[in-house]
């Protein structure tokens, strides 16, 4: 068998070969360090300025208002601990209950330790609820944060319009946009957010590198102690050649971003449809409308998720699945728990990702053998025959 | 991903005996679709031996879930009754050369989908009798189940419990009650109460306290799951609370209320009673 059909990429992507291209020399023979007082590691100075004028580019920020952290997760983590370091007084955060667990555990880790934390409801395909936004601010809220566009469904919400109305009432608002960078079109010249999170190896960087956007102006207090790095925001050393890679996949995902969208929102429409074409009883979960292009949640009722999963894994194909089973935990997932969708789909639930490097054959191949897959889970299945009602 | 041995990929992906046998001797139905699996098993039995004589399967669940079906109508096949009644949940995951400690509640549910048919042939009353404690109410385990499946598999631990049984696995507010269970079945020493003298408290000083609590520790909680409550009077012992948005009119409302009402008795005074504010 060649290599495996990769379709879990909101999970994590391939490195892109000029990225790794990229890294290489500050592996092998560039390894000072920037901070040093010698031109060997000077000289990176230079290097890292420019990688953070392309990081700074993918999101039409200034470079200065880019920080280099070490993943999402702390990028999301900063933003919330900043706003209550700045904020001291406030104790409100507002957020959603189908944010990544960067946002939603630190949130409930937050509500644990005395915080008010209230997590905003989304309707049966994904979408915010703004009005219930509206009604949660108050004068001791010190943050929004919520996420550009959801990893499990795909879901974009409506960021500019929540961000205007955060503007105007002056709180402070972030997002997590780790899903939606080099996939949608993002400009935060126009867009009304105060912080931005992105993540690396969403992008075809390697994992381990992040970053947060800052808007110019805003107060900040960084989140890791320690020495001057990113100009006192962000201590430790920095990661050199991951920052290099980052700037390399920024600039990848710029290029190519026009046609990728249209790629890929071709050949994810074309799986989806031929799979609930196939398969009786299956339902997309999710606002089909403003979604992300490269992601599908297809729920197969009366079948669990990780039998699926790894029935397909026998084909080499990669995707993952809102069941409880594959969690790690008994509880499925959160996001689709907190849709509503029922419990005779909520298990079976399979989230295809796509990137820029999936082809119309493993597409194929997926719709060749899905079906089949179902259709003998099903026979296994008490509830394969039973025809219950719908809720 | 889960580390399966090759017998439970083999029986996953090739499952022996599924199906349903056409006017079988016994039925056991284990498990619920909510839950995330569930089991029906048919058996033949042969009234003169007591043999059975053929076992089907159908699995609702994950690839452990099935493979721990296959196996065991295929351990049950030409045994007695009574001697299948001696497999226990752990003689299931052997046969599978071992399962995930995390997934082992589906050998438990094999062994009690055999219990239940068994129980069905002989025309026995199903296990669960009215009255019976739920300890787990997300996943409906009661305390028979539990203390049975920790004596049987010699487990002593909350987690442990949990991959056995689930229980525990879901919201998590009957870790407590786990936690009671073990100590009494392995007659550990019971955690040092405090239990000085019942602090006695003014009434203002009762009424702030009981207002932290909800504030603290019961409205994050339900905010997180969408709902909310608000603290509307204390009058005695009675404590009147208004729950609100996703709480009202929700079907574990009750259950809720009982939280909070032992929650309180625990923290606040033995003799408090909850009640909603009527509308």
């Amino acid at each position: 068998m060649n290599g495996p059909i990769y379709l879990d990429n909101n999970a994590t992507t391939a490195v892109a070969p000029e990225v790794l291209e990229t890294m290489l020399p500050y592996l092998k023979e560039l390894y000072g360090n920037a901070s040093s007082m010698h031109t060997f590691g000077g000289q990176l100075g230079p290097a890292i300025r420019k990688a953070r004028d392309k990081v700074a580019a993918i999101i039409g920020a200034d470079p200065s208002e880019i920080i280099f952290t070490s993943c999402g997760t702390e990028s999301d983590n900063t933003a919330i601990m900043s706003a209550l370091e700045i904020n001291p007084q406030k104790k409100h955060v507002i957020t959603t209950r189908v944010e990544h667990p960067a946002i939603y555990n630190f949130c409930k880790h937050l509500s644990r330790k005395g915080f008010r934390i209230t997590f905003l409801p989304v309707d049966d395909a994904g979408r915010l609820s703004i009005d219930a936004l509206y009604r949660a601010l108050d004068d001791d809220t010190a943050i929004v944060s919520i996420m550009y566009a959801n990893n499990e469904t795909g879901v974009i919400f409506p960021i500019q319009e929540i961000g205007a109305a955060l503007k105007e009432r002056g709180i402070l608002f972030h997002t997590d946009a780790v899903q939606a960078v080099g996939k949608v079109p993002l400009n935060v010249h126009t867009l009304p957010v105060d912080m931005l999170s992105l993540s690396g190896h969403k992008l075809h960087a390697p994992k381990g590198i992040g970053a947060l956007y800052v808007r110019k102006g805003t107060r900040f207090y960084p989140y890791i102690i320690g020495g001057h790095q990113e100009n006192s925001r962000r201590a430790g050393t920095e990661n050199v050649a991951s920052i290099m890679g980052l700037a390399k996949a920024c600039e990848l995902a710029m290029a190519s971003l026009e046609t990728e969208i249209t790629c890929l929102s071709k050949l994810r429409d074309r799986l989806e449809k031929a799979l609930l074409a196939n398969c009786p009883d299956s339902r997309v979960n999710g606002d089909r409308e403003r979604r992300l292009p490269n992601t599908t949640n297809i729920s197969f009722e009366f079948v669990e998720g990780e039998a699926i999963l790894l029935r397909l894994n026998e084909y080499g194909i990669c995707a993952s699945s809102g069941s409880a089973c594959t969690s790690g935990s008994l509880e499925p997932s959160h996001v689709l728990h907190a849709m509503g969708v029922p419990f005779t789909a909520l298990h079976g639930s399979i989230r295809f990702s796509l990137s820029r490097y999936n082809t119309d054959s493993e597409i194929d191949k997926v719709i060749e053998v899905l079906p089949g897959i179902i259709k003998e889970l099903r026979s296994l299945s008490p509830y394969g025959r039973v025809k219950t009602c719908k809720e | 991903m889960w580390e399966y041995t090759n017998k439970v990929r083999d029986l996953f992906l090739h499952p022996r005996n599924v199906g349903e046998i056409e006017n079988p001797d016994a039925v056991g139905e284990v498990g619920s679709i909510i839950c995330g699996d569930a089991l029906k098993l048919t058996l033949k039995i042969d009234k003169e031996t007591g043999k059975i004589i053929d076992a089907k399967f159908q699995t609702f669940g994950c690839a452990s879930a099935i493979a721990s079906s296959s196996a065991l109508t295929e351990m049950v096949k030409g045994k007695t009754l009574d001697e299948a009644l001696k497999l226990s949940n752990k003689d299931i995951a052997d046969f599978l050369g071992g399962l995930p400690e995390e997934k082992m509640h589906c050998s438990v549910m094999g062994k009690e989908a055999l219990e239940a048919a068994i129980a069905d042939f002989r025309g026995e009353t199903p296990v669960q009798e009215p009255g019976e404690r739920v300890v787990c109410k997300c996943f409906e385990v009661t305390e028979e189940k539990l203390r049975k499946v920790i004596m049987e598999n010699h487990l002593t631990t909350v987690e442990q419990v949990t991959n056995y049984t689930k229980a525990g696995g879901g919201c998590g507010s009957c870790i407590p009650d786990i936690e009671a269970i073990l100590r009494d079945i392995w007659a550990l020493k019971p955690l040092p109460v405090e239990s000085k003298e019942p602090r006695k408290l003014t009434n203002l000083q009762k009424i702030a306290l009981i207002q932290d609590i909800i504030e603290r520790d019961i409205r994050p909680r339900l905010q997180a799951d969408n709902g909310d409550i608000e603290l509307i009077d204390v009058e005695g012992p009675k404590v009147t609370v208004a729950l609100r948005a996703m709480c009202l009119g929700c079907p574990m409302g009750g259950i809720t209320i009982k939280g909070i009402e032992e929650k309180l008795r625990e923290l606040v005074s033995s003799d408090i009673v909850v009640e909603t504010a009527s509308k």
